[in-house]
């Protein structure tokens, strides 16, 4: 088990060094820090010098990948690729824009993004295997098909949508809640609670349907129909069998999702102006933020590797079938 | 001087490519149809309700976006030699010479016309006749009063606006909805003859009365009620603003049905960079296993590895960057939108592929060890015809139902990705580009709805119709699905 997940974690460093690659080309090769300079500055009459100090004050006016000013090793690490890119392996981010440490911004605002990403899996999570256990308890009546049809018409809304028209009546027309901002502690919940509600609904049509499908499955299996003539009640068979087996997939999918919780929600946070990762990254992608949207991809990615591990390790854990070798 | 000088045709490069696909669908349908394994599961969707309400649906939306994607660059009137110093593009015109707006036009806008020139100042509510907002108008007696001025275009036929424009309303209904039908069934008629003119009547009459056996009528029936309610629309706007204008005056109407194109122009050309890439990689990497595989594996792990959302937001931050730098390599504000779209599709596919690539590597890994393959093998057929021959026929159904399904969650994609400032040209109109601009009127009093609603609406419709075809599409093409039946 420990040698699998040994394996498997240095099989995510050729990944994570693929990634790297490709951001440092995205951001460097495709476009010169030039090329940048002069869009921060603003497109007319920049003059060489504004440009020099633009690239200086970033550590953008070295070479690429070949310092051949510098001697020895040097000529390597006073490169931007070391500094910039190869750099983030060891979590060191850099500035942004604005002065400020990537990495304790990156810090402090994980907190408001978990207290939203959090209950959003959680309560959703449940909710949705609640929703397709009860279709597929009525499986083939009408309670099924306008379930089925609810859950089509409710994956074909856009997440927008949720979210303006949330926002609209519950903060605004009914006034329970404030209708954006954060502050921390107790106090945070009135903040929170519509855009978990939002994120719940909004994710509800697709993820009910395909559990509908997944316990679908196991439901014509031989096991239920033994489980069924020895006499057990329906409700029994559900939860006992069809339910068990039918997590698995579930399980295994969600937890590839957990690490990612990290990231916060794009949309939501920065509609109810939550100071967490998401809105961070979308503000970095208004203000052309090269560092921070780099920043982002890369922690993005090493979340979504740690996820896969996760999920081959949750495997074992729901299934004893399986074993790690 | 209405003769062929009139207008010059003009062929942007989604233009082209969506005129490419659609020739390529033909081709294909034709092909179906000649084989009838292949037709046979088609056949099922014309047994679905569902699936035929919304293929109409679809292909009604595709008629629209279609039409608006046949452009062309009109011809300026002739103007006195001294004021065409400043001709198109800085050069002077010679004299006789016709020139031609430097601004595209389309079908629609033609068929439409005049509905894209008549701008309000502001905002003004569905069907109004009067501004959303009070300003000072002269009044009779010297001095100004503050009221609702009457708007330029929206009920500017009526004299007054209470009775009359009930009337109005109701005649234009009535008229409209007539019209539309008379069209619909028009096209139904066509569409018999089109099919053999000998037992048109025959198929006609099947097709409105239903045979009990397939949905075609609903597909009949559907397509007579978006005729109604085309006609119903196109008699209103000829008065009203029947959907409102936005913020500088803009028909929104207008508005959503040149969103439309944009949405399949996502939905669509996105499917030519994820099928090449998918297919050939997805089928390399589970046919030839070995060192192909670890490394086709390892490119779609790391590319999945990269949160989508940032990975595109990244190359459209790029791309900003290159259309800034090279303001030379676009003459008009059209081809600079264009090409934006344009390479966000690419980026859509190359970040979308992964997932056809994962499930034809698992189906081609299953395929390989199949009796039939390996009987290929044996006779020493070489790999590559066995991939065309054999894997490749086999895997289709999957690529086909891949792509139906991916269409709807691209047209979501783009409202949330302009809306994050990473899609479609702000120029450009689309549903997002719409919700975007339209999501701080909530805030005012009282609330400026329609754009939002209207946006909102019709991306639901086209999304909803995409979906339940898709599902549609898969029920007939699955292979599981024919065995399995729900309990």
């Amino acid at each position: 088990m420990i040698a699998y997940i040994t394996r498997r974690l240095l099989y995510a460093i050729p990944i994570l060094i693929g990634v790297n690659l490709i951001t440092f080309a995205l951001f460097f090769v495709v476009n010169t820090p030039d090329d940048m300079a002069r869009m921060a500055l603003g497109m007319k009459r920049v003059t060489p010098e504004a440009i020099e100090r633009w690239k200086a004050e970033r550590g953008y006016d070295k070479p690429l990948v070949w310092n051949a000013a510098e001697e020895g090793p040097r000529r390597f690490t006073q490169t931007i690729f070391v500094e910039k890119s190869a750099a983030m392996f060891a979590f060191d981010f850099g500035q942004a824009d604005d002065g400020r440490d990537i990495a304790s911004e990156i810090r402090s605002r994980a907190g408001p993004s978990l207290a939203i990403a959090v209950p959003v899996f959680v309560v959703g999570l449940l909710t949705m295997v609640s929703v397709a256990l009860l279709m597929v308890f009525f499986r083939a009546t009408y309670v099924d098909t306008s379930g089925v049809v609810l859950c089509v018409a409710l994956m074909s809304i856009s997440a927008l949508f949720y979210i303006i028209a949330g926002q609209y009546l519950v903060a605004k027309v009914w006034r329970l809640v404030p209708i954006s901002g954060y502050s921390g502690g107790i106090d945070a919940l009135r903040f929170l609670l519509l855009p978990v509600l939002i994120g719940i609904v909004s994710g509800i049509g697709a993820g009910a349907r395909w559990y509908r499908t997944l316990f679908l499955e196991e439901i014509n299996r031989e096991y239920v129909r033994t489980a069924r003539a020895k006499g057990l009640s329906e409700l029994q068979v559900l939860f006992r069998h069809v339910l068990r087996n039918g997590l698995i997939p579930i399980l295994t999918a969600s937890v590839a999702a957990i690490p990612l919780l990290f990231m916060g929600s794009l949309l939501t946070e920065s509609f109810f102006g939550i100071p967490g990762l998401g809105s961070y990254t979308i503000d970095a992608i208004n203000h052309q933020d090269f560092a921070v949207v780099r920043s982002m991809v890369f922690l993005g990615s090493v979340l979504y590797i740690f996820g896969l591990v996760l999920t081959d390790i949750s495997y074992t854990w729901a299934d004893p079938r399986v074993r790690l070798e | 001087m209405m003769d062929l000088h009139a207008f010059k045709p003009a062929l942007l490069w989604t233009d082209l490519l969506l005129f490419g696909l659609l020739l390529a669908l033909l081709l294909l349908a034709w092909h179906i149809r000649r084989h009838e394994h292949l037709a046979a599961p088609w056949r099922k969707v014309a047994l679905s309700r569902a699936g035929m309400v919304s293929a109409t649906l679809l292909v009604v939306f595709a008629g629209v976006g279609l039409l608006d994607s046949l452009h062309y660059r009109p011809a300026l009137p002739e103007v006195p030699a001294a004021q065409s110093a400043r001709g198109e593009g800085g050069k002077p015109a010679a004299s006789g010479e016709i020139r031609y707006a430097v601004e595209l036009r389309s079908v629609l806008d033609l068929l439409l016309d005049p509905l894209p020139s008549q701008v309000e100042t502001t905002y003004s509510a569905p069907m109004a006749t009067r501004a959303f907002s009070k300003t000072a108008i002269e009044g009779g007696e010297g001095g100004a009063v503050r009221d609702f001025p009457r708007l330029r275009y929206g009920g500017a036929h009526l004299a007054d606006e209470g009775e009359a424009m009930v009337d109005d309303i109701g005649w234009r209904v009535a008229r409209g909805a007539l019209s539309g039908l008379a069209c619909g069934f028009v096209a139904l008629l066509l569409l018999a003859l089109l099919c053999g003119p000998l037992q048109a009547a025959g198929r006609l009459r099947a097709w409105l009365a239903g045979n009990g056996e397939d949905a075609v009528h609903w597909a009949a029936w559907t397509l007579l009620g978006t005729a109604m309610l085309g006609g119903v629309l196109a008699w209103l706007a000829g008065g009203y603003h029947v959907l409102g204008t936005d913020k500088v005056g803009q028909d929104v109407l207008y508005q959503i049905l040149k969103s439309i194109r944009t949405a399949l122009v996502i939905g669509t050309l996105t499917t030519l960079v994820t099928l090449p890439i998918g297919v050939v990689l997805g089928i390399a990497a589970g046919y030839f296993r070995g060192w192909i595989d670890d490394l086709i594996q390892y490119l779609y792990t790391t590319l999945n590895s990269i949160p989508g959302v940032l990975l595109i937001a990244a190359a459209v931050l790029m791309t900003q960057v290159y259309m800034d730098t090279h303001p030379e390599s676009f003459e008009t504000v059209t081809e600079r939108a264009d090409f934006r779209l344009l390479f966000l599709c690419l980026i859509l596919g190359i970040t979308s592929w992964t997932g056809l690539a994962r499930l034809l590597r698992g189906e081609t890994l299953k395929l390989r060890e199949l009796e039939y393959v390996q009987a290929a093998q044996a006779f020493g057929v070489s790999s590559w015809s066995i991939l065309i021959r054999h894997v490749l026929p086999n895997v289709m159904h999957i690529v086909l139902i891949a792509l139906v399904m991916d269409f709807s969650g691209l047209v979501l994609a783009e409202a949330v990705l302009s809306y994050v400032g990473v899609g479609v040209d702000p120029s450009m109109i689309s549903f997002g580009t719409m919700i975007n601009s339209a999501r701080l009127e909530m805030a005012r009093e009282p609330m400026v709805w329609w754009a939002l609603a209207a946006a909102f609406v019709f991306m639901f419709a086209l999304v909803l119709a995409a979906n339940l075809f898709a599902d549609a599409v898969r029920d007939a093409l699955d292979p599981r699905t024919r065995v399995r039946g729900v309990a």
